[in-house]
């Protein structure tokens, strides 16, 4: 059986594979859903480490589905960034499964909500298992094609997910979510369109090697481009996001905001700066930076504005989401680190941080009934866990040292700052400042007890709505101070392809 | 060649006419007709690169493979996109959605 | 790791871990929770002691974590280093026996002293830090552990502090922050160390490294509450009495002091500094709020106020004998005013919170014979309040001898004149509360008396300022002894080529 060695490239189907069996599964047994739910999150994890050794010692690999070369055949493939995307996902992944386990069973006493809370939790599981699937096998993905196919299931479970909460507000914004995203896809297949026109080829792999330059091949990158970033939210295509992400349930908030926003955004980077890096100009990565940019500033102003919680966290994401972009017009500074390096930090950091900060808030809305922020006084006296998840989240997003936001703003900074344009660096400062007022605008009201409070008792099942957030935001905190593991799988992943298997499926 | 050119045309025609369509109306159903006139365009085009004129009557099987997937994608699509117009028409008292909430719905409508 | 590395590691954990048991204990926990701290801060005073020997002796401690190529964290134990942290700890102890007197009976004790021993841990940290992003990442995390305690009351006027106190510190870290990245992409990583960066930087880049001084000395100047960056002290004068002295005499206001100590001495060395000629503007600067916060102080009728404003004149010395950076005497003083200004204000505060807690006093002009009802607190206070003015023999007067030398071997004048009316200014609105206290007449009750401890006032709050208050004299009587403040500081200073 050389399917299941160590050195099989065939494990990276895994990770597909078993969220989508566990989905369907969820689906059938309506009445085991967590269990299920929580042993594939936990074996994708697994795997997900069995693929970062594999990485690590034989550096990156293809796996070509049904034994099919390219150009027919659709590729698999691991390296450095989608690996820390999967592991990103994964870890990510498994603190949401638990989170949701005790959203749902909250005060489950109270038959109203129990109602409630029993026909959420039977549609939650399946689609989040598809949506597990879907991230997965757009990171891992080698072929055009097949993008836009995880893409649409993405944009489906998530569209979906987030009109679960059933509330008129949610139901519109998730309606206007599903077109966008429509919208998006279709306008990135349209972009397919024009590239296998001038190429006759889906593999990426294929398509680097072209390295054409010709005006079909701009045309579809204009394309490609405009529909990923559509559904990246980068400013001004942002408007869909914060009703969408602030009126979900809590759970599907931190999904939406940390992963999903991340996949499109993965693949923007890929075609930019590894299939074409020849086609794009540095006056079009200026304009991307100064989108990402203003996007920085007027997220981190609107959400300083916002009166609810969620929201605010959700205008949060929008602004966190312009860093990614001032990255762009870094991406040649010579003998810097690579670009690719800056990205991944700040993406990491703000999936834990912004999942942790969702669930905070996710808690908070549970326990108080609302998310008012003028009214939040009190919150650290029942949920000290989730207060100080909530800091330490703040703290990462604000990119403090030690956090890993930190050394993606300290690598911003370089970066800028090295090639003599100080313009970004003031923006990022300018950024982390806005992110500290609202961050700790919030912070203020939940840290006072007032006087006269007295203390509500605590539910049993708090501990698994208050740990997952702690933990996510503490990985947040402490991946500054272990950055150099990233690092290391990162420079793994941009060495020459080292072993293709090529076999039927396992 | 002429022949893929008008097929082409078209389908950038229909997909340029669903776009106008999806930004200038407000109800949910014709913003869905109106993104399905648009994937429809996206399929012209992509059967119509099928076609290669330099072999004898030669047809490029992938491209009919990508329509076959999208056709598939974008009608559980729209079922999905309707059974949330319903949701939203049964849920709010007022039939259009195109009109803000009260206070839960920020400033930007429906597009 | 050998033993100097986990040495350094314990310093910090010994106050790390307490804090962090001290949040998971139960609200009613004191004993317990009194047990740790007085553990956990005389373990770390003796592991200081321990480093201090090694130092003394030539022993290096070091430890790196390199965390991105260029970027690395290092805790580092030089003779400057242990002269902050021998201070720190052993004025948290102090300050922790305090709070435990002061803040019985009162609620969210768990939360304050888990904060508290946070707070010092990032003090350490600031200490033992061995280069400029190590001591950014301790900077940053001491506004947000003092943030808490600072907000501690939770009323309307305390947040308003608080958030005002968030903005300035910020603000300075986010210029700290700028200055730091820009300084590593010209003349690269940068440790702390007596020679600062090679001089032939300054050719090629004069007028950016002139610039990053002035951000940098902004950067810290916020917390060292250098005029017109003060804003937010005296308003943080809303927390509880421990916090004042731990935010004015321990943690914050000297680790903006230190910072300055560290950017002029390590960073840019004073021979780089002159050549770039911006230590007069440093100069300046702290003369500005030296004659400011004294003039200011005057205005006050609040006491904590005024001790606030003394503060933000006093810490300023420092400042005033880093600006003449190249007179060894001047650095002396500057070095060892950093001590004596901790022993003198956090006397003063301890007394301050004495009189708030007991009799209810906040405003001086209700202090009339205060000193017949509690006249160990009063006596402990005046001899804070004539160390300020600079009375021999207290370790006031040693700072200001020294400060003075150096003025004049700098043919500085003004240096003189500065410490004269600032002396002046001290004993301007120091001696009218010694006399008021001594000599006046009780004319009504006080406002809020309560008879509490077998004392004048319970005995954990009394014993603290009497040490303080005995150090304080003790220093200056021994200063030229083998082992003092004054000795160690020299000992520093024989490390540096002036």
């Amino acid at each position: 059986m050389t399917v299941f060695q160590f050195s099989s490239p065939a494990w990276m189907v895994c990770p597909v594979i078993l969220p989508l069996i566990a989905g369907l599964l969820c689906f059938l047994f309506s009445h085991r859903t967590f269990a299920i739910a929580l042993a594939a999150a936990l074996t994708n994890l697994l795997v997900v480490c069995l693929l970062t050794g594999q990485l690590l010692v034989f550096g990156p690999m293809r796996c070509h589905m049904g034994g099919w070369q390219p150009p027919l055949g659709i590729t698999l493939r691991t390296d450095g960034p989608a690996l820390l995307m999967l592991l990103m996902t994964a870890v990510t992944g498994l603190a949401i499964t638990l989170y949701a386990r005790g959203y749902f069973s909250y005060r489950i006493s109270d038959p109203r909500r129990a109602g409630r809370h029993q026909r959420q939790q039977r549609y939650f599981w399946p689609l989040w298992m598809l949506l597990l699937a879907g991230l997965n096998g757009l990171f891992l993905s080698n072929d055009v094609f097949n993008v836009y196919v995880t893409l649409e299931l993405i944009g489906i479970s998530a569209a979906s997910l987030a009109a679960l909460s059933g509330k008129p507000a949610s139901l519109l914004a998730s309606f206007r979510y599903l077109l966008v995203s429509l919208l998006g896809s279709l306008t990135y297949l349209f972009g397919i369109v024009f590239l296998y026109r001038s190429n006759g080829v889906l593999d990426l792999g294929l398509l680097q090697n072209l390295a054409a330059n010709g005006l079909g091949i701009r045309t579809a990158l204009v394309l490609m481009s405009v529909g990923l970033l559509l559904k990246t939210a980068l400013f001004p295509l942002h408007f869909w996001l914060p009703p969408a992400h602030a009126n979900a349930l809590a759970p599907v908030s931190a999904i939406l905001s940390a992963l999903v926003v991340k996949g499109s955004f993965y693949m923007l980077f890929r075609f930019w700066f590894e299939i074409f890096p020849s086609t794009i100009t540095q006056p079009t990565l200026n304009f991307m930076g100064t989108l990402g940019a203003v996007a920085v500033l007027w997220g981190a102003v609107q959400a300083i504005r916002q009166h609810r919680l969620k929201l605010m966290v959700a205008y949060s994401t929008v602004s966190q989401l312009g860093y990614l972009f001032i990255a762009f017009p870094l991406a040649r500074v010579d003998g810097g680190i690579p670009v690719w390096s800056i990205v991944i930090f700040i993406a990491l950091a703000h999936a834990c941080a912004k999942s942790a900060m969702f669930m905070a808030a996710g808690t908070v809305f549970l326990h108080l009934g609302h998310d008012r922020i003028k009214d939040l006084s009190g919150v650290r006296a029942s949920l000290p866990i989730t207060v100080f998840a909530y800091g330490i989240a703040g703290v990462s997003l604000m990119g403090l040292p030690p956090s890993g936001g930190f050394v993606g703003k300290w690598l911003l900074l370089t970066a800028s700052l090295g090639s003599s344009q100080w313009w970004w660096a003031l923006v990022v400062i300018t950024g982390s400042l806005l992110a500290s007022i609202y961050v700790f605008r919030v912070m203020s009201r939940l840290f006072v007890i007032p006087e006269g409070f007295s203390l509500k008792k605590s539910e049993p099942h708090f501990r698994l709505l208050e740990w997952p957030a702690l933990a996510l935001a503490l990985i947040s905190l402490f991946l500054g101070l272990a950055a150099s593991w990233p690092l290391h799988i990162l420079v793994h992943g941009t060495t020459t392809l080292a072993q293709v298997f090529v076999g039927g499926l396992p | 060649m002429i022949t893929t050119l008008i097929y082409s045309l078209t389908g950038l025609i229909l997909f340029g006419m669903g776009f106008f369509t999806l930004i200038i109306h407000s109800h949910p159903l014709r913003k869905i007709l109106a993104v399905n006139v648009m994937s429809t365009g996206v399929f012209l085009i992509l059967v119509a690169t099928a076609y290669i004129p330099l072999g004898e009557g030669e047809i490029d099987p992938v491209p009919h493979a990508m329509v076959l997937t999208g056709i598939v994608v974008s009608v559980s699509v729209t079922a999905l996109a309707l059974i949330l117009a319903c949701r939203i028409q049964e849920t709010s008292n007022s039939s259009l959605p195109g009109r803000k909430q009260q206070g839960e719905v920020p400033e930007e409508s429906i597009r | 790791m050998n033993w100097g590395q986990w040495l350094l590691v314990s310093i910090l954990l010994s106050s790390f871990i307490p804090g962090i048991i001290i949040f998971g204990l139960p609200e009613e926990k004191h004993r317990l929770r009194t047990v740790l701290n007085i553990c956990g801060s005389i373990a770390k005073i003796a592991l200081v002691l321990i480093m201090d020997i090694g130092v003394y002796f030539g022993h290096i401690f070091e430890i790196r974590l390199s965390i991105i190529p260029g970027v690395e964290l290092l805790l580092n134990g030089d003779p400057l280093s242990a002269l902050f942290a021998t201070l720190s700890s052993v004025l948290w102890l102090l300050t922790t026996v305090y709070a435990v007197g002061y803040l019985e009976g009162s609620p969210n004790r768990s939360h304050f002293f888990g904060y508290f021993s946070l707070c010092v841990t990032v003090t350490i940290g600031i200490a033992l830090a061995g280069n400029l992003v190590t001591f950014l990442l301790f900077y940053e995390m001491l506004t947000l552990t003092t943030y808490p305690l600072v907000i501690h009351r939770g009323t309307e006027k305390s947040q308003r502090a608080g958030g005002n106190y968030l903005i300035y510190a910020f603000s300075g870290g986010a210029a700290f922050l700028f200055a730091v990245v820009s300084l590593q992409t010209i003349v690269g990583p940068v440790d702390f160390s007596a020679a600062g960066f090679p001089s032939s930087f300054i050719e090629s880049h004069g007028a950016a490294l002139i610039l990053i001084f002035i951000l940098l000395i902004i950067g810290v100047g916020v917390k060292a509450a250098l005029v017109p960056l003060h804003g937010w002290l005296p308003q943080a004068m809303v927390a509880p009495a421990p916090v004042s002295a731990l935010l004015h005499a321990v943690a914050v206001v000297k680790a903006g002091a230190f910072g300055i100590i560290r950017i002029v001495l390590d960073v840019y060395g004073p021979q780089n500094l002159l050549l770039l000629g911006v230590l007069p503007l440093l100069g300046g600067v702290a003369s500005i709020t030296i004659l400011y916060g004294s003039i200011r102080a005057l205005q006050q009728d609040d006491l904590k106020r005024r001790l606030a404003f003394s503060t933000i004149s006093q810490v300023s010395y420092i400042a005033l004998g880093m600006s003449l950076a190249d007179q060894p005497l001047a650095v002396i003083g500057g070095l060892v005013h950093l001590v004596h200004q901790g022993l003198m204000k956090i006397t003063l505060f301890f007394c301050a919170g004495n009189l708030a807690e007991t009799l209810g006093i906040h405003r001086i002009s209700e202090m009339n014979g205060v000193a017949r009802r509690m006249p160990f607190t009063m006596a402990a206070f005046s001899v804070g309040a004539l160390g300020m003015i600079g009375i021999p023999p207290t370790v006031g007067f040693v700072s200001k001898w020294y400060l003075g030398l150096g003025g004049l071997a700098a043919g500085n004048w003004w240096v003189v004149a500065v410490l004269a009316v600032s002396s002046l200014l001290n004993a301007c609105y120091f001696l009218p509360i010694l006399t008021r206290a001594w000599f006046g007449k009780q004319q009504e009750p006080w406002p809020e008396e309560q008879y509490i401890g077998r004392f004048e006032t319970r005995l954990m709050l009394l014993v603290p300022p009497l040490i303080t208050a005995f150090i304080v004299i003790a220093a200056g009587v021994v200063a030229n002894a083998q082992v003092s403040p004054l000795a160690w500081v020299r000992f520093i200073v024989r490390g540096y080529t002036l």
